[in-house]
């Protein structure tokens, strides 16, 4: 098993004919993702490493059978116009890469993904992978690094910064430790598939044992964490790490927000409802390895 | 967050048939005079500046006459609250109040959607209001595919038990206060308080909005100079910086001014990172060697070695820098040569003369650092090149020996030199820049390595072997030129230096010419 995506996952490239969606097409396919088509408007005829290019999401689906995922590489301001013609075509999860999708946009996006019961991840995000068997996105840069950074094994990882996806997953690679499944969820105020959604796939999965999970300030998405875990609806045990510790506690702008959210959002506060949880919050990313690894020999 | 000043938003909030108090916005004492002696009445004096808790500050003030509002306002003018000095200072007619709500909308990341706040308690300390009397608040998601309905509103006012003229009223307010977050793209809009005058009008008496920084862009209307969250008025070389970033969608560029006006003794350094969470963690690394940054910047996202030429050119124009630092998370996915090839062309036209230590850890990170490597060699100052294998603590300390080293070394700004243009016969645009290629010179050429170099594979050689496009000058432009520069480091170092790739920074160079005036001085007060 593994989250999200495997060997099965259909995939389609909006955006394969631009600067990032060739070289990224050419990661995926290379790491063994099944790639079955490009779309960009214009482009139908085309092949970028071997990939057929079509004009529309629909025509691809209709020429190459049904796709299970799209990965996104457009421009961030025609990110809204390329997941909802994914959507309609009846995609069911949209990765979108772009940074600076437009906040509304994403919102209209994540609405029609909910009523046509379909997931987005992202945007901002570096994308994911299910080590040994399939990626999305553009996490590991080539497929060859990508094969060596990250291993098959128990330790599900998600967070909210890209760098520090790939790098606590090099450090597990390197301390012995593979990966169910490594998940970027994107490091922007709203995101899809948050870390809540995430870990409750991980609590799904068979091979998943551990979750470490990178956190930062702002958002509720930590605290959601927590909350899982109090309700029982997380029972894997967590590893966390939460970045922005020295970032200034500046004067909220937001009444409304602290209204809303409370203190909730603050380094404090998240590093509290974790540990409160039963959540091992550690303060160097090194020292996870060694945490995940008391773990695992508990279970 | 793009904010908006209090009285641009309440504007806004007039356009769309909200009630706002009746008063100007002032730029000097004598205009506050003139605008309350027109308002005929009390007035308050309300300083246009983003920092919360702006009357504690000394940011609001109250007169009975124009000549008092004149008095009052030579106080206010030029006074700084927070960082920010008062340039303008809004008057209006002082309400009288019977009563104050809170009203807001903001997005709420569990939700993934708009939320409608309101509370039948308003004014100062709402955020305490809430946390004592929750049953005071009532809040509302709105499903953004239907909008905002005024029934909806009516029902959750009616639970709150309001009737009669003020539930209508309430009830249009807060539809129409979301109807403006949606068109403007806010993030948040609040009106703290939302009054109900003594003569049963509701009024927004003060406005926060910001808008959402990716969405800036649409909204020209708004006439939002920087698209980002300030507590402090930009910097002049933010502000150049910024154009840089809009300008170019291609990864990311963020740079912010940290240390202003450093001192040429003090231990202050270039940084630029590469990903949130890399940036945190190499930034920590160098403060704990006792630098101090000069800047932020993050340069992530895969951008083209173009877009972090100039990033390490806009770094480069602060002062007295005593080194370099680049580093990110370790293991990047981008491809680190681009990077590489970005600060090899800078460094080069900077001649610069303090140490650098570069960690290029990820995709592709040794021909980056090799890149680095070889051509690095002309220049006084030492740059050292670093993968995933070295951690961010290590390259820390490595910067700080180098420092040590070249202890009399510092910084100092030039002006922006660009080769004479009239030399280069054959020229292309990019996308945001030209290449420039002397075909006289490339007589002499041996290997044609720049065509080979191209990464992008649009360059061939014409008949008499000299490169040209083997695309159209239009999708050179439109971005089949990657601008990665490979190119031009390929002729300066193994054929005949006859190519260069200019890419201009508007404003860089006048900024530049300020900075070395002050540059003098200092240099001349400590020597």
């Amino acid at each position: 098993m593994a989250i999200l995506v495997d060997k099965q996952t259909r995939v389609i490239i909006q955006g394969i004919t631009g600067r990032e969606g060739k070289v990224r097409a050419r990661l995926m396919k290379d790491y063994g993702t099944q790639v079955i088509a490009g779309v960009t408007p214009g482009r139908g005829g085309e092949e970028v490493h071997g990939i057929p290019v079509f004009d529309s999401v629909a025509e691809a689906l209709e020429e190459k059978g049904p796709a299970t995922a799209s990965v996104i590489f457009v421009p961030a301001t025609l990110v809204k116009e390329a997941a909802l013609e994914a959507l309609a075509a009846g995609v069911k999860m949209c990765v979108l890469i772009p940074d600076r999708v437009p906040i509304y946009d994403l919102l209209e996006i994540l609405a029609v993904a909910s009523a046509r019961e379909a997931v987005c991840l992202g945007p901002n995000t570096l994308g994911m992978v299910s080590p040994g068997k399939a990626l999305l996105g553009m996490i590991g840069g080539r497929a060859e690094r990508a094969r060596e950074w990250f291993r098959p094994g128990q330790v599900g990882v998600c967070s909210r910064s890209g760098g520090m996806t790939s790098a606590i997953s090099y450090y597990l690679t390197k301390a012995g430790f593979g990966q169910s499944s490594i998940i970027h969820v994107g490091g922007d105020a709203v995101v899809g598939l948050g870390l809540p959604e995430i870990v409750q796939y991980f609590e799904q999965d068979d091979q998943t044992e551990v979750i470490v999970l990178f956190g930062e300030i702002g958002t509720t998405q930590e605290e959601r964490v927590a909350d899982l875990i109090q309700q029982g609806k997380l029972t894997k045990p967590v590893v966390a790490y939460i970045g922005g510790k020295a970032a200034k506690a500046g004067t909220r702008f937001s009444h409304a927000g602290a209204i809303i959210e409370g203190d909730r959002g603050s380094y404090e506060s998240k590093r509290k409802c974790l540990e409160e949880a039963g959540v091992r919050v550690v303060d160097s990313i090194f020292d996870i390895p060694r945490f995940v690894n008391e773990l695992l020999r508990k279970n | 967050m793009a904010r908006l000043f209090e009285y641009q938003a309440k504007q806004l909030l007039q356009e769309k048939g909200i009630k706002i108090p009746r008063g100007e916005v002032a730029r000097s004492p004598r205009e506050v005079q003139r605008i309350a002696a027109r308002l005929d009445c009390p007035v308050v004096l309300k300083a246009q500046v983003w920092v919360t808790g702006r009357a504690e500050k000394g940011g609001i003030l109250f007169a009975q006459t124009p000549e008092e509002a004149e008095q009052k306002a030579k106080d206010l003018f030029g006074r700084k609250i927070g960082k920010f000095t008062v340039k303008e200072v809004l008057v209006e007619e002082k309400l009288a109040i019977a009563r104050e709500f809170f009203a807001g909308v903001i997005i709420d990341d569990a939700a993934k959607k708009p939320v409608l706040i309101f509370s039948s308690v308003g004014g100062t300390g709402i955020e305490e209001i809430a946390k004592k009397a929750p049953d005071k608040i009532v809040r509302l998601t709105i499903e953004i595919s239907q909008g905002l309905r005024e029934y909806e509103v009516r029902n959750i006012l009616q639970r709150q038990d309001f009737r009669g003229k003020i539930l209508v009223q309430l009830a249009s307010t807060l539809t129409r206060l979301y109807k403006i977050a949606r068109q403007v793209e806010a993030r948040s809009l609040e009106v703290n308080p939302l009054v109900l005058t003594e003569g049963s009008e509701l009024v927004a008496a003060d406005c926060h909005l910001a808008v959402d920084d990716y969405a800036v862009f649409r909204h020209p209307e708004l006439s939002i100079e920087i698209a980002r969250e300030f507590d402090r008025p930009p910097t002049p070389l933010e502000k150049i910086a910024y154009q840089v970033e809009k300008n170019d969608y291609r990864g990311t560029f963020y740079f912010l001014q940290m240390e202003e006006d450093p001192s040429p003794e003090e231990m202050v350094i270039g940084f630029q990172g590469a990903g949130g969470g890399g940036s945190m963690m190499s930034m920590d690394a160098v403060l704990a060697r006792g630098f101090k940054l000069a800047n932020y910047c993050d340069t992530s996202g895969n951008p083209p070695a173009s877009k972090v030429y100039r990033a390490a050119r806009i770094i480069l124009s602060q002062p007295f820098l005593k080194g370099y630092f680049a580093s990110g998370s370790g293991v990047a996915s981008q491809e680190q040569y681009h990077s590489a090839r970005g600060l090899v062309k800078a460094f080069l036209e900077e001649k610069l003369a303090i140490p650098a230590v570069i960690r290029l850890g990820g995709n592709y990170e040794n021909l980056a650092v090799q890149i680095l490597q070889t051509y690095l060699t002309r220049i006084r100052g030492v740059v050292e090149g670093y993968g995933h294998a070295d951690s961010a603590e290590f390259c820390a300390a490595r910067l700080a020996e180098l420092v040590r080293e070249n202890a009399s070394k510092s910084h100092l700004v030039s002006p922006l030199v660009y080769p004479d243009f009239s030399n280069y016969t054959y020229r292309f645009a990019t996308m945001t820049g030209e290449v420039l290629i002397d075909h006289r010179a490339c007589e002499a050429c041996q290997t044609k390595g720049c065509i080979k170099a191209c990464l992008a594979g649009i360059l061939e050689p014409d008949k008499a072997g000299r490169p040209v496009l083997n695309i159209s000058p239009e999708e050179a432009q439109k971005g089949k030129c990657t601008e990665c520069l490979a190119c031009e480091i390929f002729c300066k170092f193994h054929e005949q230096d006859a190519i260069y790739v200019y890419l201009p920074i508007p404003g860089l160079a006048e900024y530049r010419q300020q900075v070395i005036k002050e540059q003098q001085k200092k240099t001349r007060r400590s020597n």
